[in-house]
Formats: C-alpha cells, structure tokens, sequence
C-alpha cells in the first residue's frame, strides 16, 4: 500500500515564485524515507502542502488512498509531523500542549492522557510534563515535538530534520526511537542536514533540487553509484616518501596521515596488502566524507552549499 | 494504528464535538491563567468609571430616561467591558498563536475551518461574558440594578460577544506585526464605543449628529442591553437585534471565507 502518493504536485508563491515543478513521489507503507535537498530546493514546501500549511498550486496528494482535495481531514487523520522550528506555545506545559494535540485529532482526554504519558514515557519526557515549555532544553524540545506528533498515533510521520541543534547522545536516542517507531509499522519521511542520518536510518530516498525530485531510490542502489571513497589512514608511524601505488592513488596531508582514493571495483584488502608489503601500520581508518554526502554534492552541484532548510 | 476507511458520521460529530472543545478550553485556559492581565483590569477600569461619572459627576447630571445617571451608564460600561474584551482576546490569541506558529498544530489536525472559527469565537464569547460578570459585579457596588428582561439581556450580550471576537479573528488574521493588533482597538473601537451611547441618551445630539450615530453598529448593542437591562432605549429594539445579528451573519461569513482561503494562515 501507498502511504503518500505525490502526482504533478506544483506550487507557485504569490510572488511569482515557483517552489515545486510538478514532482512526483511515492511513499510505501512502512518505508524509512529520506528527502534531502539543498536550501530552499521545495522540501519543506511539499511538507507544507502534504500537511495543508501550504496551498498547492496543481497536482494531487494521496495520503494512504486519500485524495486531499476530496477528503483532507480524513488523511491528516494519518499524518503526523514534526516541524523544522519549535512550534508550541512557550507558554504552556509539556502535559497541556501534547494532550490538547491529541484533542486537535478529536481523542477524548482520557484516551488522550493515557496516549500522552505513553509518548512521553517513551521519548524520556515524563519527569517534565509539568514544566513550561520554554524552559526545556533544545533537545528537549525536540522531543517535545516528536511526542506531540506522535500522540494520536499516525500511520504517517514527517520529520523534517528533528536533531537539527541537538547533541550526539539525544540524537541517537531519537535514531533509536524513530528506527523502533518504523519496526513497528509506522512510516517514517525524514528531512536532515545530517546526511549519515539518512544512510543509516533510511532505505529509500529522493533528492530534491529547484522544485523537482533529480533522484528517487533506494539508498543502496544510490550508495552503488559512488564511483571512488576515500579513506583517511593514521599511521602508527611517520611517512617521508609515498611508494608507487598503481590500483590507489595516495597522498600525505601530513607524516601520519595518509589519504587513499579508493575506485569502484577495487578492495580494500588490495590496499592493506599493498601496505603491509611497504611496512606501513595503520592505526586507524575512516571515511574521509559521508558517503551519500558526496552523492549528495554531486547530484545537487552549486544549490548544495549548505544542505539544510 | 488508525483506520484508512473514513469514520462513521456519529464518531465524526463526536470527534470534532472534541476538537472545537480542546479549542475552547485552551483558550479559556490561556485568559484565565493570565487572569491580572485579562479579568482585573475592567473590573478597576469600570470601578473608576462609576467612581467619576457616577458619583462625582452623575449628581450634577440628574436623571436620564427616569434612572439615576449611575444607573444609565452602567450597562453601557458593561457592554464596552464586553466589547473590548471579546475583540482583545481573539485578536492576541489567534494573532499570539500565529506568531509563535503554534496556530500550526491546529492547522495540521483534522480541524475544518468552520470549527476553527467557532473554537476561537466562543473563546472570546466566554471571556466578553466572564467579563461582563465581573463589571457588573463592580457595578453593584455602586448601584441598584434590575434587568427587566433576561432573554433580551442575554442574546445581546452573547451576539455582541460573538461580533466582536469574529472582529478580532479577522483583525488577527490580516495582522503581521504587533502593531497592527492594536490600531483597530485604538483607533477604531475605542472611538466608536464612546460614541455608541455609553454615556449619553443620542436625544440630547442635534439632529445631524443623531443620524450620524445611527452609522455606529456600537450604538444599536449598548441600547438592546440598556433595554433588556432597563426597559429604554434610543433604538427599536427589533431594529438594534436585526443590526447585530446582520453583522455577525456578515463577519461569520467573512471570516469563513477567509479562512477556506488561507488568508493569513495558509501560504
């Protein structure tokens, strides 16, 4: 079955701004999905007009079979979403501002508090339901977001970047969170600048670029496509020469580091043999960049300065 | 996990019963928390104004329509305490919520327009009466007052309330920066409250100034209250209700029309 269903969906602003050209997207149900895009590339915009914050210009949205220009409040019944910006009143608590959501989507307050405290429970929450929400912390409020999305218990859940500002171990408690939300039927669309994010989390993916999707996938059959990785060694010792390497191409950026372009098709056994034979040990070895984030820059070109927004 | 089938009709009504509901009661919530800002300050307001008018000046004034000038004032202090505060509480709320984007989480939900604009209309109804209790709680301090007709008194004050919070929502709707929820207020509301009979009977106006006052939708709420209050008015009462209620009727539809398009909420 189809969760989201995008057809010639075009948005032209009142200033004569075309945000989206007419892109066509699916969405399966159960998908992880990433939509990525540089700056101002028409993600948010196709978010807005999935979520009716945004008027479509022309095309169709069907979210889980249901035309939005027959039925919208009937598919906004399965779509739950996370803005980008903290959009919560500042000035009410944790509890009101989830359980009042869930009243938003027509649940009595008690099946509300009870859907509530499971949310919050969940996303580490709970201890904080009374506070004001202007005095969370960043991460916190983030959650908050997560939760508030989640209470009336969407088939359909948009993120768009939701650990954008937080730190590493929020984070990862979020990627664990949303990897057990999809594991248990949810299906997950997820905007980032974090492009790691999206190769870990997501299976499917598309990229959006001046208002129309330039690549739609599945994150391996993208991955597949990178034609070189580079990798960066630290070396347990120093290097003053390089030896000849005919399947790598090499090069110091300093005595202990070395940096090795590795072509499609070539192993890296080849190269670790090839090192042992010059007495050279590695200590350690990582991606010299994330690896879709160099598809990423390559497919998008000059839009992708900054990947966000 | 939800059901892809639409939902029942009765399990519909029951849903958006809550929704409109939730609406309600955040408002009411919203007001009431912030009680020193939104409930005491007509209650002192209108304990000055009985104060001066009334006590100081309403001697020397003597008798309007066969009441004390007390008494003749007071239900139009009511009615301005109604007024102001049905339009104060819609228009920063609505226009509150926009600014902070949390007008959003509405907006997302499964919320028809309709019940949008009936969810925040009743807020501001229920402030403009909570209010007007107040006021004339403070007005019984200082004056005997008898309503000489309850239904009369109560349709006008829930018609009013309701005009002027579908007032406010059009005014926070088209609003972009502070400064714009508050000219209406100042430059608009004020004046015609002051001029809509509040503390004059339009007989004691030269002729002209009379048919200008009839302009003022103001003056037609002030007397249907002074009538189901006091038995008097400048205005046929049928006259003043059909006024009121073509204004609500016309704001009503506005406001909903608006909204269908987005105005202000929507890009």
């Amino acid at each position: 079955m189809k969760a989201l269903e995008l057809k010639g969906l075009k948005k032209v602003y009142a200033n004569g701004k075309t945000a989206l050209e007419g892109i066509d997207l699916t969405v399966n149900d159960g998908d992880f999905f990433a939509l990525l895009g540089p700056n101002g590339a028409g993600k948010s915009t196709t978010i807005g007009i999935i979520t009716s914050l945004v008027r479509k210009t022309a095309g169709t949205v069907k979210v889980y079979g249901i035309d939005t220009d027959l039925d919208f409040q009937g598919a906004k019944t399965h779509i739950g979403v996370v803005p980008q910006e903290f959009n919560f009143s500042l000035f009410e608590t944790v509890w009101d501002i989830v359980v009042n959501q869930a009243g938003y989507y027509g649940i009595s307050r008690a099946r509300a508090a009870a859907r509530a405290e499971s949310c919050l429970r969940q996303l580490a929450l709970w201890d904080k339901r009374m506070e004001v929400s202007r005095t969370l912390s960043g991460g916190m409020k983030r959650r908050l977001m997560i939760a508030r999305a989640l209470v009336h218990e969407p088939r359909l859940l948009i993120l768009d970047e939701p650990t954008a500002g937080v730190d590493i171990e929020v984070r990862r408690l979020m990627w664990d969170f949303l990897v057990d939300l999809n594991q248990r039927g949810t299906t997950v669309i997820l905007t980032t600048h974090y492009l790691e994010e999206a190769e870990l989390l997501c299976r499917n993916i598309a990229i959006i670029d001046h208002g129309r999707i330039i690549e739609n996938t599945t994150m391996k059959s993208l991955l597949a496509t990178l034609h070189a990785e580079t990798f960066v060694l630290d070396l347990a010792r120093p290097l003053t020469s390089l030896p000849t390497a005919g399947d790598f191409l090499l090069s110091l950026t300093d005595p202990t580091t070395l940096e090795v372009v590795v072509e499609k098709g070539s192993y890296l056994n080849d190269l670790f043999a090839f090192l042992s034979r010059h007495d050279i040990t590695v200590n350690s070895l990582r991606n010299k960049a994330n690896r879709l984030e160099e598809l990423f820059l390559k497919l998008t070109g000059d839009s992708a300065v900054s990947v966000d927004g | 996990m939800a059901d892809p089938m639409p939902m029942p009709q009765a399990s519909l009504k029951h849903r958006y019963l809550i929704s409109v509901w939730t609406i309600v009661r955040k408002e009411v919530t919203r007001f009431t928390r912030i009680w020193l800002q939104t409930i005491l300050p007509p209650a002192i307001t209108m304990a000055l104004y009985f104060v001066i008018f009334g006590n100081l000046i309403g001697p020397r004034i003597g008798e309007m329509q066969g009441f004390s000038y007390m008494q003749y004032i007071a239900p139009g202090l009511i009615m301005m305490a109604i007024i102001t505060n049905a339009y104060a509480n819609v228009v920063s709320s609505l226009f509150g919520a926009k600014f902070q984007r949390h007008i959003e989480e509405i907006l997302v939900a499964p919320i028809p327009n309709l019940l949008l604009l009936v969810g925040y209309m009743v807020g501001g109804v229920v402030r403009g009466v909570l209010v007007g209790l107040v006021v004339t709680a403070t007005a019984l301090c200082f004056t005997d007052l008898q309503v000489q007709s309850w239904p009369v008194t109560l349709a006008v004050v829930i018609l009013t309330a309701a005009l002027f919070s579908l007032a406010g929502l059009l005014n926070a709707l088209f609003a972009t920066k502070f400064d714009d929820i508050s000219i209406v207020p100042t430059f608009i509301l004020t004046p015609l409250t002051y001029l809509g009979g509040v503390f004059y009977s339009i007989d004691m106006l030269p002729v002209f100034w009379q048919k200008v006052s009839l302009g003022n939708p103001i003056l037609y709420m002030v007397n249907a209250f002074r009538y189901g209050m006091l038995g008097v008015s400048d205005i046929n009462i049928t006259t003043a209700f059909s006024v009121i209620v073509l204004f609500c009727v016309v704001l009503f539809g506005v406001s909903l029309w608006l909204l269908e398009r987005g105005a202000g909420l929507r890009t």
